[in-house]
């Protein structure tokens, strides 16, 4: 039997480093439908499945695809699809259907450019706001951008710990720039990997209430087949998991839903710093974008500047407080994204009144350093 | 339900749900008193059977069925279903949905999942209309019959379910009416029992919609479902279907072929 | 053994008529009852005549009609 995990370093690119980082992670189910740039995960998982005894299906559609998903979640395993921005667009109604029955799940979003076919073989940044707003209804979403290879893999598989811990769907935010980069890539020894599993129920099949949650908001999950007999609806439902048309029941649910998630804003954040302990201008990036805002900042501290990179690692839920703090001492906040204004909107909210300067960047490339540094120097002068 | 007594099939419903809320004498309850009825008597165990259906009046069965049970998305079931066979091929996946649900919005994964036979039993309930948004044409809907959404008259040709579901390669097709109750009863059955993608359409009268819209009363929509049917053993291609003259009903296929599992599983063997 | 008896649980009753109708053996007739949720329910009219076939309690869409130990309460 071939390993699961595939220790060692590698010169791989950044799906092949996702698909492995899903294997890492006790992935049993991916389906999907093909997508440029996010088709080279299909295809890593349909060479490696078979083998490990994980179950690969490639289906009619992406719909197909994540309904799926969440049928594999409730059946026990782990689970998985990746996709690009149309596909992610024909998932949004399941991908709700998972945040109100809580199956977790991960779903990759290698972004290309947008909006409709776009731009298929090009990276962009741009459905950051369809993950967090897509889906119908009040959602919290969590949601993590990978800037390197390295990062495909270990967001990878931190996407599935998410997703276990808060039974919720979880978005990794990549794009073409980087599903298609090759890069090294270290993937460690199995023990060195820590992993979640979903809280199983530990109270017998007659007294389990699916939906029940304790402080931590989050229910014990059953599996198909467990003896359990629960029953879920993507319908709003009380505790047994019944329709329940009642204003209190959907108070209930939609709010502990979202708190769950909102609650623990502080923990599933992720972020990096560089050089913001005295920083006048904060450079705030995430993704591919981020990696030539690092070089800009390091440019304007050669010339004196004092800048300051904020990198967010997880977007969703976005950090606020976090946001508020790191810009205090600030003169100005400069966000650099690939997209025509998205994420950008959020860091206004949180560090108004601060001055914001958006940086934005649409087709393919990512900023070069010299449009970051040109942009911290105007702040500076 | 409130009654002191043990209802008969009280294992295999949930009973705090009772009365269901289908409208009087549809016939969407008679189909889940003859799924939870084959279930007893094959003495099956309800713990390895997961109730999956999508959204319409029909797809509210999966609620009151003991079972492990999912209410999915409109048209989603099917999927939803796929991904349950294939992880757990121990446990039997069952769909009871719409024939809006299943033809209409699902339409290509039905094709799809019989194509690739997929081990399920689908139980489609045909009223010939999306009964609950209110009794709009749809995919099975007789050509020029009046409707909220086609006053005129519709101008659709239906599709014959069996035919299509047979074309795609379904491993086992039937056609009965919720007036046919053992026959139904004995073809869900078979189903339980059947390894691959089965299918049994089940005619079945929506009385407050397609119903009162064609002036019939529940009991003359019974009547005609006994009156206008004639038992067949022809290919699905010729059990034509018009509710108002004649509907030829029986067990049309049932045939083996290995499932997507069982090649998914030889696969894996070969592989390691 | 004990003797049985079709017996209709009232509350489930939504009066389609479908016993009325399709029972072979003419058991049942329209009472004049009307039950909490506003329908008619049927009443037996010649419990004799149930040879227990069964059809009714199948033809029912609400569960309504069972088939149980009769306790001798007539
Ligand atoms: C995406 C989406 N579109 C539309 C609807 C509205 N809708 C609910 S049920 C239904 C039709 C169901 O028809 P069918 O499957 O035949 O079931 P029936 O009610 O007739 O049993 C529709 C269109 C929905 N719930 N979701
Ligand atoms: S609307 Fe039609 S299909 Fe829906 S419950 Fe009423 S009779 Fe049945
Ligand atoms: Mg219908």
């Amino acid at each position: 039997m071939a390993n699961r995990v595939l220790t060692g370093t590698r010169f791989v690119h950044g799906d092949w480093a996702c698909a492995e980082g899903a294997i890492s992670a006790g992935c049993g189910y991916y389906a999907a439908y093909p997508i440029t740039p996010a088709t080279e995960i299909a295809e890593r998982i349909a060479q490696r499945f078979p083998v490990l005894g994980g179950k690969f299906i490639q289906f009619e559609d992406e719909i197909g695809a994540i309904a799926s998903v969440i049928g594999a979640s409730f059946s026990g395993l782990k689970a998985m699809t990746a996709t690009s921005g149309p596909g992610v667009s024909l998932m949004l109604e399941n991908i709700g259907l998972a945040v109100m029955t809580e199956a977790p799940c991960v779903i990759v979003n290698v972004m290309r450019g947008g909006p409709s076919t776009g731009q298929p073989t090009m990276g962009a940044q741009g459905d950051v706001m369809q993950c967090r707003w897509g889906m119908h209804g009040d959602v919290e979403t969590i949601a993590l951008a990978p800037q390197s290879v390295q990062e495909m893999y270990d967001l990878t598989v931190e996407a599935f710990n998410l997703s276990e811990a808060y039974r919720t769907p979880v978005f990794l935010l990549s794009d073409a720039n980087i599903g298609h980069l090759y890069e090294r890539l270290t993937i460690p020894r199995e023990e060195e990997l820590t992993l979640v599993d979903r809280k199983r129920p530990t109270l017998p099949p007659s007294e389990y209430l699916p939906y029940r949650a304790d402080e931590s908001l989050v229910p014990p999950m059953a599996s198909f087949g467990d003896g359990y007999r629960f029953y879920s609806t993507g319908l709003t439902h009380d505790e047994k998991g019944y329709p329940d048309m009642s204003v209190e029941t959907q108070d209930k649910l939609v709010r502990r839903l979202c708190d769950k998630i909102r609650r623990n804003t502080d923990k599933i954040t992720m972020v990096e710093t560089l050089m913001t302990d005295d920083c006048e201008v904060l450079v705030v990036a995430y993704g591919i974008a981020a990696r030539s805002a690092a070089t800009a900042v390091k440019q304007a501290r050669e010339r004196g500047l004092k800048a300051g990179l904020l990198r967010l690692v997880s977007l969703w839920p976005f950090p606020d407080k976090l946001l508020e703090k790191m810009a205090e001492d600030a003169k100005a906040v400069i966000v650099a994204e690939m997209n025509y204004g998205q994420l950008v909107r959020e860091v206004e909210r949180a560090v108004k009144p601060k001055p914001v300067r958006f940086l934005p960047k649409l087709g393919e490339n990512p900023h070069t350093p010299g449009e970051i540094l040109e942009a911290i120097r105007r702040i500076d002068a | 339900m409130t009654e002191e007594m043990k209802h008969p099939l009280s294992d295999y419903l949930r009973m705090d749900r009772l009365p269901h809320i289908w409208c009087a004498g549809c016939g969407l309850g008679i189909i889940l008193h003859s799924y939870v009825e084959a279930i007893q008597e094959l003495s099956m165990d309800l713990d390895k059977i997961v109730t999956v259906s999508g959204i319409g009046c029909a797809g509210r069965a999966s609620g009151y069925v003991n079972t492990d049970a999912f209410h999915t998305t409109h048209g989603r079931a099917l999927p939803f279903a796929t991904g349950i066979s294939i992880s757990r091929p121990d446990l039997k996946t069952v769909v009871i949905s719409g024939d809006g649900d299943l033809f209409a919005i699902g339409g290509n994964h039905l094709i799809h999942a019989a194509r690739r036979n997929v081990d399920m039993l689908v139980i489609c309930s045909n009223n010939f209309n999306y009964g609950m948004t209110g009794a709009q044409y749809g995919p099975t809907t007789p050509l020029n019959t009046r409707t909220p959404t086609s006053p005129y008259g519709s101008i659709e040709n239906p599709f014959n379910l069996v035919a299509l579901v047979a074309s795609s390669g379904a491993t086992m097709v039937s056609r009965w009416t919720v007036y046919h109750v053992y026959h139904l009863k004995n073809a869900i059955k078979k189903g339980l029992q059947k390894k691959g993608f089965s299918f049994i359409e089940v005619i079945s009268p929506c009385t407050t919609g397609f119903g009162r819209l064609n002036k019939q009363t529940p009991i003359e929509m019974m009547r005609q479902l006994r009156d206008n049917t004639k038992i067949m053993k022809v290919h699905p291609m010729e059990a034509t279907i018009d509710p108002s003259t004649e509907i030829i009903i029986g067990d049309f296929v049932d045939v083996r072929k290995p499932t997507y599992g069982e090649i998914l599983r030889e696969l894996e063997a070969k592989a390691r | 053994m004990a003797k049985q008896r079709i017996k209709l649980i009232k509350q489930l009753c939504k009066g389609c008529g479908y016993c009325i109708e399709f029972c072979p053996n003419n058991v049942f007739e329209k009472s004049e009852e009307i039950t909490e949720r506003g329908v008619t329910p049927p009443r037996i009219k010649n419990p004799d005549k149930c040879t227990l076939c069964g059809l009714c309690t199948r033809l029912c869409p609400d569960f309504a009609l069972i088939i149980e130990e009769d306790e001798g309460d007539g």
